[in-house]
């Protein structure tokens, strides 16, 4: 049995192990340490509560610390990389009903002995942890349906959902001074049913008015409101690791949204009041011919290339090309070309999408870079290749204000000599925006299965 | 349908419309090629690399225009020399001919192609669409046209294109003034850039300024406030204060240059006189001028079509066939615009071949079809450069807006911060002090992971999202405290949160771990 001081003690130590655990990504040769420091700092945290005076209930906590450990290691080993979007979306969830299941549990547990204000700020915290927990919940089970296309992908707008928001919002609050008044006489539990009930359509209703493309910011403002349910709970049951560990998650994944938006040149709030591209003028229809090339063009093409550029999108995901793309990677480098590898920051379904699938299939990290990195980079550029992409490099985005996408950051791969594109047919992106870099004069398309054409490709320049 | 190439009687004509490699790819089409024996010998092609890309090859050109069902030729159909015999009256009845035709200069021409019933798609009657610039041959022999002509006036020019400096002495380049900035000249001026020279360019039309400047040549400007753009983006006449501004520009320009590249046209009239006989006898001893206007007239007076000539000690270049002195060159870019236009004609790739006058590329092409003469074609629209001038007005009427708004922009920005504070103020007075311990912990903590998480490589945000995924797992802790609280109902909610946390917590680091693994150099 520990003492309350060490148990405390442990916790100082758990929270200054999650903090060094994220600096410990700053970079690709720290992060493993980072990752070791985390699972430290759980294992710590973990073990001093188990260890302290009030937990007795051994069997059960053991069993399902057993149970559930197992799950998730079978996930996690079993997992594909081009599913990793799905099952962070999945992991979210957890977090969210977690918070639901702590929150009710701390409800009906009567033995605190809190009263006036302390009391009353109490009944909010759980209000608010539940409420947090239950919309992360909901979300993000929606999104893991729309991520893995169990759902659709296009954006479901019911009429007039911002009043239905609102309206959700204010029963909300009224709801919660229902509960408050309720609580003092020990009743109150019908209101926080009902409002758990509207938070999860809320969570629904949120997610489903996103589309495709805002993915990335979905994910990570899932992200962070689990770090704010854990926060909440912390503060339902005064427990400062809860606090410091639910902002950090929090903030941290605050600041991805952020970054997402940014790169999509979108407001954090119209990117969550959904509808994408509902609004806004006419953008100018795309008018032109496309003009084909086949597998062994494309290898003529690289083999007398130069400096050459990929730009991988969520097709290759889709395709699982990434080995292919390795393949051709190394052939090319092998030969003394430059090969790089240009990601946009929202290039696939959830931030850093990309380089985790080209880490998976073995490109070497130093030949990946950011779209910041290389974007001016791209006159010097014999020929780009994009894979499954476009939004990410429509140049409609930085020409037509009326286009949905303008003034969202694009690879301007056009600017070099030659780009040729894999798309499995002639279809707009998933922002349902045409693009004019299909039908530009340097620009080739390669129609079909993207690691199929590739691996044609690769076998054209063996040959 | 069965394709025919004949050789090329036009004298001095060295080009072919075919070459073995695109011979290849039309044969892809679903066409049967045949090409009359020794075609493409003055482009270099032999007969074995026809025979070797599929083509049959045939000895007698009266045979191979019978049994053709489209013939491809370069020069329009004129009497063959030792046939005796007009080429219209070779092409049988309800054939195609695809060619250059120059409806407009050659009435009788036409009249002929019509009594055969022919169908005639004219390669110079294009019209110039985005989608078509693949099957434009007038561009790409305008190119090759301008490339060449540099070569020429080279090949007259006493010096060096470029500067130098040597140990005997320094070479200071030559100075080259292109006229008329269209396809030709454009490609003038990347060949006469590229061997060093210092280069100038004037044309009549202003949107062509940032081309010429895109190519490192300086534009030269008049003071002068008038757009010579016209239908189809050529050049238009211009008006005669216009001309006398002009006039006066290259009588300068004139002095002080060494080669000048004239290449004005504008569409169905004589070429422009821009080099006078007194422009010619300022120039320096020695100056070439290169008139690629000479088919027309000549931009220069003075210009002889077809010869060489030196006047006033200036030597004045008037080839008219540029494209067929680059053979080679020319036949391959010429090969592959009749192979898009192919294209365009057999969209299903079955080798017939369908003149839908619905499409305006082939409507805009197609000069005769049966028999009928279908040219001039309707005008099509010209869609050049359209400034985006809409946008302006309604960005400055918003911002007028702003200006009357309720309130003004430094509140605007304050109000958030004074609502914080405010809230903050509203919660610290009713707030015990208990709370306020863990509000410290909570804000300090923002504050850490913001700091930190700006540090996080992009290329790590996924691994950073399953590692704060599995620390988010912390929520256990809360799980764990009640799980021992007495009641059935908290021990089963408490004992689920453990489970699905753990789930999280495992799930979490492990696949962070693979992923990280992953990450190799």
């Amino acid at each position: 049995m520990m003492s309350q001081g060490l148990v405390i003690m442990s916790y100082v130590v758990a929270s200054i192990l999650f903090i060094l655990s994220l600096s410990g990504l700053s970079n690709q040769e720290t992060a493993r340490r980072g990752n070791y420091y985390g699972m430290a700092g759980m294992a710590i945290a973990i073990f001093a509560t188990i260890l302290s005076e009030s937990v007795n209930s051994y069997i059960i906590l053991i069993t399902a610390l057993t149970i559930g450990g197992f799950i998730g290691t079978k996930a996690a080993l079993k997992v594909e990389m081009t599913q990793m979007p799905e099952l962070v979306a999945l992991m979210h969830s957890l977090v969210g009903m977690a918070a639901v299941l702590v929150g009710y549990a701390n409800f009906m547990d009567h033995t605190n002995s809190l009263l006036g204000i302390e009391k009353t700020i109490h009944e909010v915290e759980i209000y608010i942890g539940i409420f947090i927990g239950a919309v992360t919940f909901s979300g993000s089970v929606i999104a893991f349906g729309k991520l893995c296309g169990k759902l659709s992908g296009k954006p479901v707008l019911l009429p007039a959902r911002h009043w239905l928001n609102l309206g959700l919002l204010i029963l909300t609050i009224w709801l919660g001074n229902v509960f408050l008044t309720g609580a003092e006489t020990g009743g109150g539990t019908f209101a926080l049913l009902i409002m758990t009930l509207i938070a999860f359509a809320f969570g629904v209703h949120m997610v489903m008015a996103i589309g495709g493309a805002d993915m990335p910011v979905v994910v990570s403002m899932l992200n962070s409101y689990s770090g704010w349910a854990a926060a909440a709970t912390g503060f339902m049951l005064s427990n400062d690791l809860l606090i410091v560990t639910g902002a950090l998650v929090g903030s941290s994944g605050a600041i991805l949204s952020y970054i997402m938006c940014r790169a999509m040149n979108r407001k954090f709030l119209s990117v969550i009041a959904g509808g994408f591209g509902s609004a806004g003028g006419e953008a100018a229809t795309v008018e032109g011919e496309v003009s084909a090339i086949d597998t062994s063009e494309t290898a003529q093409l690289l083999t007398d290339a130069k400096n050459i550029m990929i730009i991988p999108g969520y097709g290759m995901a889709v395709a699982q090309a990434q080995h292919t793309v390795n393949e051709i990677t190394k052939l090319l480098l092998s030969k003394d070309k430059t090969v790089r590898f240009g990601i946009h920051p929202v290039a696939g379904r959830m931030p850093g999408h990309m380089n985790v699938l080209l880490a998976e299939a073995k490109v070497p990290y130093d030949i990946v870079y950011e779209m910041d990195e290389i974007n001016e980079d791209f006159p010097n550029v014999d020929v780009t290749i994009v894979i499954g992409a476009n939004d990410i490099v429509n140049p409609s985005a930085l020409d037509d204000p009326n286009s949905p996408i303008a003034g969202m950051p694009v690879l301007e791969c056009w600017k070099g000599a030659e780009t040729i594109v894999l798309k499995r047919s002639m279809a707009a992106g998933y922002a349902g925006v045409g693009n004019p870099l299909f039908v530009h004069e340097h620009t080739r398309m390669l129609f079909g299965d993207a690691n199929e054409s590739m691996q044609s490709v690769l076998k054209a320049l063996n040959a | 349908m069965k394709i025919g190439i004949p050789k090329e009687i036009h004298p001095g004509e060295k080009r072919v419309a075919t070459t073995p490699a695109v011979a290849e790819q039309i044969i892809k089409l679903g066409f049967e090629v045949s090409i009359e024996s020794g075609a493409g010998l003055e482009s270099n092609f032999s007969d074995e690399a026809y025979k070797e890309s599929g083509c049959s090859i045939r000895k007698n050109a009266k045979t191979l225009w019978k049994n053709a069902d489209i013939v491809l030729k370069v020069r329009p159909p004129e009497t063959h020399p030792e046939l005796a015999i007009d080429e219209t009256e070779l092409l049988s009845k309800n054939a195609h001919l695809i060619s250059f035709i120059w409806p407009a200069q050659n009435d009788e021409l036409m009249q002929k192609l019509t009594a055969q019933n022919a169908t005639v798609l004219a390669m110079d009657s294009v019209p110039r669409l985005s989608r078509s610039q693949k099957l434009d041959a007038l561009s790409s022999m305008a190119n090759i046209a301008g490339y060449r002509a540099v070569i020429e006036a080279a090949q007259h020019f006493g010096r060096f294109f470029t500067g130098q400096i040597t140990a005997a002495g320094k070479v200071p380049p030559a100075k080259v003034l292109v006229i008329g900035a269209g396809v030709a000249g454009l490609a003038a001026i990347g060949a006469a850039k590229s061997m060093g020279a210092i280069v100038r360019a004037f044309d009549t039309r202003p949107e062509v300024k940032e081309q010429i400047e895109s190519m490192d040549a300086e534009f030269l400007m008049l003071e002068f406030e008038e757009d010579g753009s016209g239908e189809g983006g050529y050049a238009k006449t211009m008006s005669k204060e216009f001309i006398k501004a002009e006039m006066a520009l290259f009588s300068r320009q004139a002095m002080e240059v060494d080669i000048i590249i004239t290449t004005a046209l504008i569409p169905g009239k004589p070429a422009p006189k821009l080099i006078t006989e007194g422009m010619l006898k300022s120039m320096k001893a020695g100056s070439v001028i290169v008139d690629l206007a000479a088919e027309q007239g000549g931009n220069c007076s003075l210009t002889e079509k077809n010869k060489v000539v030196v006047k006033h000690g200036v030597t004045l270049i008037g080839y008219t066939d540029l494209p067929s002195r680059l053979a080679a060159q020319s036949s391959q870019l010429y090969a592959t615009n009749l192979r898009h236009l192919l294209t365009e004609l057999c969209p299903e790739k079955n080798g017939v071949i369908d003149v839908n006058m619905e499409d305006e590329v082939i409507r805009g092409t197609t000069v005769i079809k049966q028999g009928k003469i279908t040219w001039p074609p309707p005008p099509l629209p010209v869609s050049a450069t359209v400034a985006p001038q809409t946008e302006a007005p309604a960005v400055t009427e918003t911002e007028t807006v702003n200006k009357n708004s309720l309130i003004p922009e430094p509140i605007k920005q304050l109000l958030p911060i004074l609502l914080i504070g405010g809230s903050l103020f509203a919660l610290g007075s009713v707030a015990p002090a208990s709370f306020m311990s863990h509000f410290t912990v909570f804000v300090l903590a923002c504050f850490i992971g913001y700091q930190v998480i700006w540090n996080v490589s992009a290329s790590l945000h996924t691994p950073l999202m399953s590692v704060t995924n599995a620390i988010s797992g912390i929520i256990i802790i809360g799980a764990v405290v009640q799980v021992s609280t007495p009641g059935f109902i908290i021990t089963l909610l408490s004992g689920l949160a453990i489970l699905i946390a753990a789930i999280n917590i495992a799930g979490g680091f492990l696949v962070t771990r693979r992923m990280l693994e992953m990450f190799r150099k």
